[in-house]
């Protein structure tokens, strides 16, 4: 029989790596990411579920890291912003991203970038309106959205 | 944000998970948490213990009982009703209202089974799934039993899942000779609803069930009768319709006014019988 604990030893693989460490029930994923590991390329922009700025990648899939608990990810594998470029090297949607002026002020893109990136796995070469739906949960308060969903289109067919 | 103290389980069959909730005072199921948590943010929420569902792998199917019906595991997401080829031949309206709930992130955690047992007033699928006459199967300590969709909310925030129970499937019955509609007024493109209403045509009649207008889900009854026996031409729609806001006390809030929502609940409840209408018409 599974008893209810208070604090659960969390074993996660994150941007590949493993990551175990004991973390309370009521710490939020966002919070154990960037608190506790460091990862701060996840932002807290609304806290309420609305705006985005804190999706990552819960097995392969967009979820927002401020609507789950850190325990719920036990054995869970994730991506976070930090996860997408390797060595360096900026993934084909980054360089858009930049090529395009997709961002004002910044605070929006890492979670911009996550759900474009889960719709490019899924879909290399969405149409415009398929991206206005897959970014429907991300909120850019400049209201830069012009830039940004050029810059997923023009990424697409581009990535692997 | 810091939650309040709370204490998690996470149990591996359905029988533990209802043993969990029996035994702890104020414990409480998690499903995708995409509302749970965000109550428990705001404290309007305080469960002692989370029974997370998350490991309750047979919640989590989409099928067909014996006896034909669409079965939806509690722990379905929106996502996987909205890509389901079981619901797009059985009931396509489930996999079209589903794929406009909230957003991506949120469609790939929220549930079939946190929706309807939030019984939030303005939740998308509590009228669909009472103009669908759709059934509720809740197992407790002592057994299953099944509630019809009538009879399944019961108030703001409150369902026929009582304490210690768990909701473990939906079940509804697959079209045949039937067209169904949904239709309502959001704020944003894909957000909360100031008003809807659905709508499902067969050879019996027509159920027309109003969302956002009242603490459960309503039956449009005297729009039903009327419509007993019509070929639904716009005009006759319309007629029937006719006093159907008047019926309804709903409330006021930042989004729309009583009166506002009187209104739409005749244009939504309108549009969807003539969206069912249509869509029986293409189906013959």
């Amino acid at each position: 029989m599974t008893e209810p604990v208070s604090a659960l030893a969390v074993s996660v693989e994150i941007n590949g790596e493993q990551v175990e460490l004991e973390v309370p029930a009521r710490r939020l994923l966002v919070h154990f990411l960037r608190d506790d590991l460091g990862l701060t390329g996840t932002h807290v922009g609304c806290d309420t579920g609305n705006c985005g700025a804190c999706t990552v990648h819960l097995n392969g899939e967009p979820v927002k890291s401020c609507m789950l608990l850190a325990v719920q990810v036990d054995g869970a594998r994730l991506t976070t912003v930090e996860g997408l470029a390797s060595n360096g090297e900026l993934t084909a949607l980054q360089k858009s991203f930049r090529e395009h002026h997709a961002l004002q002020c910044g605070y929006c893109t890492p979670g911009m970038l996550m759900s474009a990136t889960a719709l490019l796995e899924r879909n290399p070469r969405p149409t415009e309106d398929e991206v206005r739906y897959a970014l429907q949960g991300n909120i850019c308060r400049c209201t830069g959205y012009v830039n940004i969903v050029e810059a997923v289109v023009a990424a697409g067919g581009s990535t692997p | 944000m810091l939650l309040r103290e709370v204490e998690y389980a996470r149990p591996t069959t359905v029988a533990e998970a209802v043993t969990l909730l029996g035994a702890h005072e104020g414990a409480r199921a998690l499903a995708g948490g995409q509302t749970l948590v965000n109550v428990m943010k705001a404290r309007a929420a305080a469960p002692d213990v989370l029974v997370d569902l998350a490991d309750l792998d047979e919640l989590r199917t989409i099928g067909f009982s014996s006896d034909g019906l669409l079965e939806i595991g509690a722990m379905v997401t929106y996502a996987q009703l909205a890509g389901s080829s079981e619901v797009e031949v059985a009931r396509p309206i489930l996999a079209e209202v589903a794929g406009t709930i909230a957003d991506v992130q949120v469609r790939h955690r929220g549930t079939v089974g946190g929706n309807v047992c939030v019984a939030d007033p303005t939740n998308h699928l509590p009228p669909l799934l009472v103009a669908l006459d759709a059934t509720f199967t809740i197992r407790g300590r002592d057994g299953e039993r099944s509630v019809a969709a009538d009879a399944f909310f019961l108030g703001v925030y409150m369902t026929a899942v009582g304490e210690g129970e768990l909701l473990t499937k939906v079940s509804v019955p697959p079209s045949s000779d039937t067209g169904d509609g949904f239709s309502g007024l959001t704020v944003g493109k894909h957000g909360t609803y100031v008003a809807n209403a659905a709508a499902t045509i067969a050879n019996g009649g027509v159920r027309i069930v109003l969302g956002c207008v009242d603490a459960v889900p309503v039956r449009a009854t005297a729009m039903e009768e009327r419509l007993a026996g019509s070929d639904f031409a716009e005009e006759a729609v319309k007629a029937a319709a006719e006093g159907l806001g008047a019926s309804l006390d709903p409330p006021s809030d930042a989004h729309g006014s009583g009166d506002f929502r009187r209104h739409l609940a005749e244009v939504s409840a309108v549009r969807a019988v003539l969206q069912a209408a249509s869509r029986r018409k293409g189906s013959q």
